[in-house]
């Protein structure tokens, strides 16, 4: 990530614990997690459920309940340090600095108030200042921007008479009213269709060009990651596995999990009927999680039970330059496997 | 050519609704006239948005939702005439897996219950007692037999899949639809549960109607596809023919829309769609289509294309200007509005 | 009520907590036996459970109590009854022989005429609520699960059933029933007396049952379970009953358990009224109006029944509500 390396990281999370308490036991859904984002840089967050990907975006909002939840580590926005900071304080940041967007834009948005209101309450809140007329000016400056047709008219109406599509794009208007520099879409598309999702992306990409945001996308599609996302953070089982820019992860991806993850996909090209290469088993409980490292026992490669069941392995750079990785096998022994045994079935031929 | 297990010929399900204040009577036109055939040990793939009807397609199929018109021929019967007596032998033959692997399995009733309940409902008694026939099932879709009396809050989403796969074969069907059947698990499950259903194909020579959104599994698991567009059939041949020469140019529009990690890194130009699928309760006049397509022309409001083999390949295509053959979506220029 | 950002976050916390939550884990429990777990461990419930078992029981062996205790609920004690009919010593005459002390005037023991009216309490009640919740099931799971013109008639019989004015329905019924039977002087039996109040519960009290499980069966029936069942040709009875029923125990038995006390004071307050158990037998509404007029006299008598009924229906209120708790944990806290 050569990208900006000279000045700091606008967010730069340091060893993120998440915690839960729970009748069941302590639910440890971030266990140590280390990145750091530039401003106009793209992070894709992929993981499957319980991965803990939506965890640490929350924790980044802030939006965990403190009476059951245990954050420590350090989250750093632009600077300033997010854990431990007042209820109060967050909210100024919230909207402001960082926003986010939601799978669901219906439960998002307040049914009984039109779109128009919700966008110019969202403008005022963070520019008390500002007169309703310039709040609602930018608001439909806002819905124009992100592809709302005829949007004074769309201004009065409620969020139940937008269809799923148009309602995602009501969602960014009113994430970017604030301009902030940081926007978290957690599964932003998964509940649209294919031809919408492609307009939703492409529109995520464009604003991101024009406002230099960096944005953190948290989805469960490979494919989604490959297209818009300039670095990727694999998370299994609350901890991060592998950590690169989006060529050297999808190109030469070095944990058994990403490899699993490649492999289990169906691809629009090459022999539809090669058999699909599965993960064994299922992903972990976050109240038990397994001892060592958490995908230990689904991976084809363990090395049992020492070290793979009994430590857990660092996020280690590897040779490529920022590629950092959480596997006990040797390097020259990943890239052997990986290029043997993995790289020419299934999508990553 | 031999009979087709299952010939669907003008299949069509309107829903009545009321709307606006008048409460005046309009239909949703969520299924508007489909002709398939699906042949014995084979799987027709249905793709499509949300809203193109393949849903409601897979609930007629099974009788789950009754036709406003069309026939739905079962081993050269017509099963949408057919009472509830009548229907039983022939539901035997007709199961269905649904999408949801949590509202889909009783949470009140073990494993043993629910895999049994087809045998229970149809007072079949196998060979070695019901306890043995569903153990067998179980084995067969890879879950532990002593898992018997477990409930199903006990189960993993793949797992719940699994005993979903296990009550849907406990009658040994031909037919089998599966609606979305793996959309809603995790992504390295979902590989499992596809390589479960194609083992069960080979092995009980099962014919599947696979409804799904997900193009890439779709083409995966189906050898011949059918896509769908607010109720019609806008496209339907082999697998070949649809992935690698789409004709129509709503299915060009979606297959070159699906984010492809395989495709990682190659330039390609995207035709990309505006707008939202219309509603099926006023859907346009002539081809439905036409109100997103880039090729529209005036005969395209008028004329409603049928769906025909044209020259230069072999499935079939509803569309007045179909693309050209031998132009693969990747190589297609920049065509948005 | 705000409307920025914040509320539309507070939405998303909620909806990121669901994934978090533990996966249950294969420890092979029933959804019942999580629920008895639950009940275990809320103190309350337990307390009122056992009192509530406590009472039954005495009602259930209440002729053997009499055989343990001695003495009849007709017996009268006339030797220990003053001039002025008020019971001899203090506390209206409660003695190591008479715990609860003897009536005024008839002198009668107050502690077994409590546990036989215990028995003619807790048999009313509970006959009622097994009724009203028999039929309301039946007609709410049709309702609900048929839909269209049936849903509408029985709808439509609930909100009229409803919009009726239960005491001053019963207060008219009662005489009239009797009069249809029973001349105006035959001595009119206590089963029929019985009999027709619980007939009385039963006509108004299924209506709650009912719209609880039509509720409850509307929100049940578009699951693809359903969908399973019938496209494996069930039939409409393996539906209901098989399939939707087994769902709905926990509301049934929360609505049944919190039925029950109110049948207990619906019980004691018509025949308070004199419309439903007369005297000579034993009973609480019987024992609380006539102790009225020893309010200021001999308040002992009062207080006794009214201690031992409003423990009743205290602890059978308690437990529906530990009970609620323990079935649907979402519901509350």
């Amino acid at each position: 990530m050569t990208h900006d390396a000279a000045s700091p990281p606008y967010l730069q999370v340091d060893d993120l614990r998440v915690r839960f308490n729970t009748a069941d036991g302590e639910v440890r859904a971030v266990d140590g997690v280390s990145f750091g984002l530039h401003r106009g840089r793209t992070l894709g967050i992929v993981g499957e459920s319980g991965s803990g990907k939506s965890v640490t975006s929350l924790a980044v909002m802030g939006l965990h309940d403190p009476a059951r939840t245990r954050i420590t580590g350090g989250i750093s926005l632009g600077g300033r340090q997010l854990v431990g900071l007042s209820d109060g304080d967050m909210r100024k940041l919230r909207g402001r600095d960082v926003a986010m967007i939601f799978q669901d834009p219906l439960s998002a948005l307040h049914p009984f108030y039109t779109v128009g209101r919700q966008l110019v309450e969202a403008y005022r809140t963070h520019h008390p200042d500002a007169s309703k007329a310039q709040a609602r000016q930018r608001a439909l400056d806002m819905l124009d921007r992100v592809g709302i047709p005829q949007p004074d008219r769309r201004l009065h109406q409620y969020p139940h008479e937008f269809s799923g599509g148009m309602r995602q794009r009501v969602m960014i208007a009113m994430s970017l009213m604030n301009d902030p520099a940081l926007l978290i879409a957690d599964e932003p598309t998964t509940a649209l269709d294919v031809t919408v999702q492609a307009q939703i992306l492409d529109l995520l990409a464009d604003l991101q060009r024009e406002f230099h945001s960096a944005i953190i996308l948290i989805t469960h599609d490979l494919g989604v990651v490959s297209q818009v996302a300039d670095e990727v953070l694999v998370m299994y089982g609350g901890r991060a596995v592998e950590h690169g820019t989006v060529a050297q992860v999808m190109r030469g991806p070095q944990h058994p999990y990403t490899w699993g993850l490649l492999a289990s996909i169906p691809s629009l090209h090459g022999d539809p009927e090669v058999e699909l290469k599965p993960i064994k088993g299922n992903p972990p409980s976050l109240i038990n999680v397994p001892t060592g490292c958490a995908f230990h026992p689904r991976c084809a490669y363990a090395m049992k039970p020492e070290p793979c069941a009994a430590q857990v392995p660092q996020l280690l750079a590897v040779q490529a330059d920022g590629h950092r990785v959480a596997c006990h096998l040797p390097e020259p022994e990943r890239i052997r496997i990986y290029t043997d045994e993995i790289a020419h079935v299934g999508v990553a031929q | 050519m031999t009979q087709p297990l299952l010939k669907v010929r003008g299949l069509t399900k309107h829903f009545a609704v009321r709307q606006g204040a008048t409460g005046a009577k309009s239909a949703v036109r969520a299924v508007d006239g489909l002709d398939f055939d699906v042949h014995a040990g084979e799987t027709l793939g249905l793709v499509g948005e949300s809203g193109c009807g393949k849903t409601t397609t897979g609930r007629m199929l099974v009788r789950l939702l009754e036709p406003t018109a069309g026939s739905i021929e079962f081993q050269g019967r017509d099963i949408t005439k057919l009472g509830r007596r009548a229907m039983r032998p022939l539901r035997q033959d007709l199961q269905i897996i649904f999408q949801d692997p949590y509202s889909s399995l009783n949470p009140r009733h073990t494993v043993g219950k629910i895999v049994a309940m087809p045998l229970e409902v149809n007072g079949v008694n196998p060979p070695g007692g019901v306890k043995a026939r569903v153990q067998e099932l179980l084995e067969l879709v890879g879950l532990n037999p002593e898992h018997y009396n477990r409930f199903p809050h006990e189960f993993s989403g793949g797992q719940r899949q699994r005993i979903g796969i296990a009550r849907a074969l406990a009658l040994r069907p031909k037919l089998i639809v599966a609606d979305e059947p793996v959309s809603a698990l995790d992504v390295s499950i979902q590989a499992q549960v596809v390589n479960l259903l194609r083992e069960l194909q080979r092995e009980l020579d099962l014919a599947f109607v696979f409804i799904a959104h997900d193009l890439a599994i779709v083409r995966h698991f189906s050898r011949r596809v059918a896509v769908m567009y607010l109720g019609k059939v806008v496209e339907i041949g082999d697998r070949a023919d649809i992935y690698e020469r789409p004709r129509h140019p709503y299915t060009k529009a979606l297959l070159s829309a699906v984010p492809d990690v395989a495709a990682f890194g190659e330039p390609r130009q995207r035709i990309r769609l505006t707008g939202d699928v219309p509603t099926p309760l006023n859907p346009p006049s002539g081809c439905r289509f036409r109100t997103r397509c880039w090729k529209a022309q005036d005969v395209c409001a008028t004329e409603e294309p049928p769906l025909l083999v044209r020259e230069g390949s072999g499935q079939e295509v509803a569309c007045h200007f179909p693309e050209p053959v031998g132009v693969g979506a990747e190589h297609v220029s920049e065509v948005a509005a | 009520m705000s409307l920025s950002q914040i509320e539309t976050e507070t939405a998303g916390v909620d909806a990121a907590a669901a994934p978090v939550a533990p996966q249950p884990g294969m420890v092979g429990r029933s959804p019942g036996r999580l629920a008895w777990a639950r009940l275990r461990a809320n103190r309350t419930a337990m307390v009122s459970g056992w009192i509530m078992v406590f009472f039954v029981v005495l009602g259930l062996a209440a002729p053997l109590v009499e055989l343990v205790y001695g003495i009849s609920p007709f017996e009268q004690f006339q030797d220990k009854i003053a001039n002025n009919s008020l019971p001899l010593g203090y506390l209206g005459g409660v003695s190591g022989e008479h715990w609860f002390g003897l009536e005024p005037q008839l002198g009668r023991d107050i502690f077994i005429r409590l546990v036989y009216g215990l028995r003619t309490s807790l048999f009313i009640a509970v006959s009622a609520a097994l009724l009203t919740t028999g039929l309301g099931i039946v007609l709410g799971i049709v309702a609900g699960y048929l839909g269209g013109w049936i849903d509408a008639v029985i709808s439509w019989v609930i909100d009229f059933a409803l919009a009726l004015p239960f005491l001053i329905f019963a207060l008219a019924i009662m005489p009239t029933v009797t009069a249809r039977f029973y001349g105006p002087r035959d001595e009119i039996p206590v089963p029929f007396r019985i009999g027709v109040m619980i007939f009385l519960f039963a006509l108004f009290g299924w209506t709650g049952t009912a719209r609880l499980v039509r509720g409850q069966v509307i929100s049940l029936r578009e699951r693809e379970f359903v969908e399973a069942a019938r496209a494996s040709g069930a039939g409409l009875f393996h539906i209901l009953f098989r399939q939707l029923l087994p769902n709905l125990w926990a509301p049934i038995l929360v609505s049944f358990s919190l039925a029950v006390p109110g049948y207990i004071t619906g019980e004691a307050a018509l025949s308070f009224l004199g419309i439903g158990v007369v005297d000579p037998t034993p009973d609480f509404g019987v024992m609380i109006n006539k102790s009225l007029s020893y309010a200021q006299t001999d308040p002992a008598y009062l207080i006794f029944p009214g201690v031992v009924i409003f423990l009743l229906v205290l602890a059978f209120n308690l437990f529906g509500d530990g009970l609620r708790d323990a079935l649907d944990p979402k519901s509350s806290r």
